[in-house]
C-alpha cells in the first residue's frame, strides 16, 4: 500500500498497465518529456522509452482517431485528451467511430482503447478548462463512461478499463488530483466497471453524485447528520454502463433522493437518475427527487464558486427532502 | 521539395536592405515603444501572478516583433483573429493596458465580464480584436468566414488570423486554407513558429519542410518570414494584405520566431527546452535587433529605452492597480449574455443563486436585487 494522490494514483495504473503489457502505449499532448500538463504521466517516457509514451502532433482527431487504428490492431493505446474541454475535435471520432465500430460490423471489429481526460471546475479555468461534458458521451451506445473519486478507484478503475473490450471515457476530477490522499495497493488489481460505491450509509435520504462531487457530498452528508440527518451517499464510478440496480436499491432504502453533478441541469445526468428512479420505484418515493447541478450557462471565470455546486447548496437540497 | 527562403528586411547588425520602410520615425519609435510595453506588461503580470493576484499569463518575450510587425501592417477597418499570444498586436493599435488588466483581474470592467481565463481578451474598438477562444485552431477557418463577408460587400478590408505552429495540426487549419484558397478570401495567415506548442517541439508537429510550403499545395502563396525582424513581418503582412484587398485571395505567412519563456505562467520550460536553444535565440532577441536598426538611424540610445520601459512599467502599474481595485463581475453576468434574452429557466436559476448567495451574506457588490 502506498498513500498517494488522486494524480499519483493514476500515474501509477498507468505504470503498471505498462509494465503488466508491452501492448500498452500512452500518448496525447505534451505527455512525454513534460510528463503531461498535470504530470499524469511523469516518468513514463523515461521508464518505456518514446515508443511507448510519446508526444503526438496538435490535434485531438488524430489522437483519438489514431488510437482506433491501434486498437483495431492488437495495440492498447491510451490516449489521454488535455483538457475535456479540448476532446470536441475528436467527437466524431469517438461517437461516430470508437463507439460504433463492434456494432457496425458485426463484432468483427472492436476497439478496446481508453480516452483518459481531466474534466471539470475549481481551477479559475473559466470556460474551456473547466467543463463537465459527461453527458454528451453517456448519450453514446457503445461507449463507456468511467470517473473515480478516489485514488483507490482511480488506479483500479483505469486498469480495469483499459482491460475492457471496449472503447473507454475515463474522466478525470482535476480538482481533486491534488486534493485527496489515500491508500491505492501496490501493483494490479481493477475495481469492476458499473459497480457503484457506497461512500457513507444513512437511512434518511440517498445522495447520488460522481467524480468531484463526492467530497462535496460528504461534506454535506456530515452537516445534515450533526442536524440528524443521515445520508446514504452513493459514488455512481461508471455513468455508462450504470449500476442500475445498485442505483434502485440505494433510492428505496430512504426514499428520499438527491442527486448531484457539476454539469449542467439541462439534459443533464441527474436527470436520467431521476427518470430511472421515477419510472421504477417511485412508489418508494417520499419527496420530490431533488437536482442539484452547475447552471444551464457556459462556465464562469471569476464567479466560478457560484456556479458549482457547493456544500451548503447540497445542504438546502438534503434538507428539502428530508423534511418533504 | 525546396524550402520557401527566408525574407529578412533587418540585418544583424542592424543595416536595412531597403530604404523606404514607408514609416516615419514616429511610427518606427511607436513600433518600438509597443514591443516594450508588450514585456512590461509580461513583466507585470508575470509579478501578479506569482504574487497571487491573478491566476495564470501568457509570456510573449521573444515573438513581439512578429505581432507589433503584423499589426503595423492592418488598418483599424481590418479584423484580428487573435491568439491568446498577441498582446503587441492589441497594444500597437491602441486597445488601452488597462482594459486588458480588467480581463487579466477577470472584473466587472472586463469586455467578457469576468467570464474568461486571463488573456483571452475581446475588444470591438479601435480595432476588431475578435474575442479569443482557447480551443486553438477554430478561429482560424471563422477568419475566412468573416474575410467572406467582406468581399461579398465589396469593402477592402481584410481579416488576419493568427495561430502558432501547434495550430496547424488543428481541423480549423486545414479548413481555413482550404476555404480561403478555394474562394479568394481576403484573409492573411499568419503562423507564428515560435518552435513549440507547449512542450512539444516543432519537429514533432510536422515533418514538412517548414509552414510557409504547405501553401503551394493549398493553392496560396506562401512566405517565410524571420519573425524575430519587425519590418521584414511587416513587409511580409503589408504584400500578403495588398494582395489579398485586390481581391486575389489568402496567403499564408509563417514567421519564424522562438518563445524565450514559457509556455504559461504555470509551464516550466526547462523540462524540456534545451539550454543551447534558449541561448542561441537570445542572441537574436527581436528588441536588440530592432535597437541596433533605430541606431542607425540615431533614433536610438540606452536611455531611451531605459525611459520606455520605465514608462510602460509606469503606466502598466496603474493599469494593475485600477484593476486589482475594482470589484468582482455581479452574480447575475453568470446568467446574461448566453442568449440575447434570458429564457424562464435560467432566470429562475438566476434568481435561486441569488437568494443562496444572500443567505450567506455572500451577494457582491452591485448584485442588489436579481435583476434578470
Ligand atoms: C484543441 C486544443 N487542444 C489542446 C489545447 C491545449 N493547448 C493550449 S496551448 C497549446 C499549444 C499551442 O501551441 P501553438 O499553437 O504552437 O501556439 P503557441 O502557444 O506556441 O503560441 C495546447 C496544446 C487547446 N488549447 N486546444
Amino acid at each position: 500500500m502506498a498513500n498517494l494522490t488522486l494524480i499519483q494514483a493514476v500515474n501509477d495504473g498507468l505504470r503498471t498497465a505498462m509494465r503488466d503489457d508491452k501492448n500498452v502505449l500512452v500518448f496525447g499532448e505534451d505527455v512525454g518529456p513534460k510528463g503531461g500538463v498535470f504530470l499524469a504521466t511523469e516518468g513514463l517516457t523515461k521508464e518505456f522509452g518514446e515508443e511507448r509514451c510519446f508526444d503526438t502532433p496538435l490535434s485531438e482527431d488524430g489522437i483519438v482517431g489514431a488510437a482506433i487504428g491501434m486498437a483495431l490492431n492488437g495495440l492498447k493505446p491510451v490516449a489521454e485528451i488535455q483538457f475535456q474541454d479540448f476532446i470536441f475535435p475528436a467527437f466524431d471520432q469517438i461517437v461516430s467511430e470508437a463507439a460504433k465500430f463492434r456494432y457496425r460490423s458485426g463484432g468483427q471489429y472492436t476497439v478496446p482503447m481508453v480516452i483518459r481526460t481531466p474534466y471539470g471546475g475549481g481551477i479559475r479555468g473559466g470556460l474551456y478548462h473547466s467543463q463537465s461534458g459527461e453527458a454528451y458521451f453517456c448519450h453514446t451506445p457503445g461507449l463507456k463512461v468511467v470517473i473515480p473519486s478516489t485514488p483507490h478507484d482511480a488506479k483500479g478503475l483505469l486498469l480495469a478499463a483499459i482491460n475492457d473490450p471496449d472503447p473507454v471515457l475515463f474522466l478525470e476530477p482535476k480538482a481533486l488530483y491534488r486534493a485527496v490522499k489515500g491508500e491505492v495497493p501496490e501493483g494490479k488489481y481493477t475495481v469492476d466497471l458499473s459497480t457503484l460505491r457506497t461512500v457513507r450509509e444513512g437511512a434518511n435520504v440517498t445522495v447520488f453524485c460522481y467524480g468531484a462531487m463526492v467530497p462535496v457530498c460528504q461534506k454535506a452528508a456530515d452537516k445534515a447528520a450533526e442536524k440528524g440527518v443521515e445520508c446514504l451517499v452513493v459514488d455512481l464510478r461508471t455513468l455508462l454502463p450504470l449500476d442500475e440496480e445498485g442505483v434502485l436499491d440505494a433510492a428505496k432504502r430512504t426514499g428520499r433522493v438527491v442527486v448531484v453533478h457539476e454539469a449542467p441541469r439541462f439534459c443533464g445526468y441527474g436527470g436520467e437518475i431521476s427518470a430511472l428512479i421515477a419510472e421504477n420505484c417511485i412508489e418508494y418515493m417520499e419527496a420530490p427527487i431533488v437536482r442539484v447541478t452547475g447552471f444551464d450557462t457556459p462556465f464562469p471565470n471569476t464567479l466560478e464558486h457560484h456556479y458549482m455546486p457547493d456544500e451548503r447548496r447540497v445542504l438546502d437540497a438534503i434538507e428539502r427532502v428530508a423534511s418533504w | 521539395m525546396t524550402p520557401a527562403e527566408l525574407r529578412t528586411v533587418i540585418e544583424p547588425d542592424g543595416r536595412v536592405k531597403v530604404r523606404d520602410l514607408g514609416l516615419s520615425d514616429a511610427e518606427l519609435l511607436h513600433c518600438y515603444r509597443t514591443m516594450l510595453r508588450v514585456r512590461a506588461f509580461d513583466d507585470t503580470c508575470l509579478k501578479l501572478q506569482r504574487s497571487g493576484r491573478i491566476g495564470f499569463s501568457i509570456p510573449n518575450k521573444g515573438v513581439e516583433a512578429t505581432q507589433v510587425g503584423a499589426a503595423s501592417a492592418l488598418k483599424k477597418t481590418d479584423w484580428i483573429f487573435p491568439s491568446y499570444r498577441d498582446f503587441g498586436m492589441a497594444l500597437y493599435h491602441g486597445i488601452p493596458a488597462v482594459a486588458m488588466m480588467h480581463n487579466m483581474f477577470g472584473n466587472a470592467e472586463d469586455s467578457a465580464k469576468g467570464r474568461q481565463m486571463p488573456v483571452h481578451f475581446s475588444f470591438t474598438e479601435p480595432i476588431k480584436f475578435v474575442s479569443i477562444s482557447s480551443p486553438i485552431g477554430t478561429h482560424i477557418i471563422q477568419a475566412v468566414g468573416a474575410a467572406h463577408a467582406m468581399k461579398l460587400r465589396g469593402e477592402k478590408h481584410i481579416a488576419l488570423a493568427s495561430f502558432g505552429d501547434g495550430g496547424t495540426s488543428s481541423l480549423g487549419f486545414h479548413s481555413g486554407l482550404n476555404f480561403a484558397a478555394v474562394w479568394k478570401s481576403p484573409v492573411v495567415f499568419l503562423c507564428q513558429n515560435n518552435q513549440y506548442a507547449i512542450s512539444c517541439p516543432v519537429e514533432k508537429q510536422t515533418a514538412s519542410d517548414g509552414f510557409a510550403i504547405k501553401a503551394k499545395a493549398y493553392g496560396m502563396p506562401g512566405i517565410l518570414v524571420d519573425g524575430n525582424d519587425l519590418l521584414a513581418v511587416r513587409e511580409a503582412v503589408l504584400e500578403a494584405a495588398e494582395y489579398a484587398r485586390k481581391g486575389k485571395g489568402p496567403t499564408l505567412i509563417e514567421a519564424k520566431t522562438f518563445r524565450m519563456g514559457g509556455h504559461s505562467t504555470s509551464d516550466d520550460p526547462t523540462r524540456y527546452v534545451p539550454k543551447e536553444l534558449v541561448a542561441e535565440w537570445e542572441k537574436k532577441d527581436p528588441l536588440l535587433r530592432f535597437e541596433k536598426f533605430l541606431g542607425k538611424r540615431k533614433l536610438w540610445s540606452e536611455k531611451m529605452r531605459t525611459q520606455y520601459y520605465d514608462e510602460a512599467m509606469a503606466e502598466i502599474d496603474v493599469a494593475a492597480k485600477e484593476a486589482a481595485a475594482t470589484a468582482k463581475p455581479a452574480l447575475e453576468t453568470i446568467f446574461s449574455d448566453v442568449y440575447a434574452t434570458v429564457p424562464a429557466h435560467l432566470r429562475r436559476q438566476g434568481q435561486q443563486a441569488f437568494e443562496v448567495a444572500a443567505r450567506h451574506g455572500e451577494a457582491e457588490a452591485g448584485d442588489g436585487k436579481f435583476p434578470l
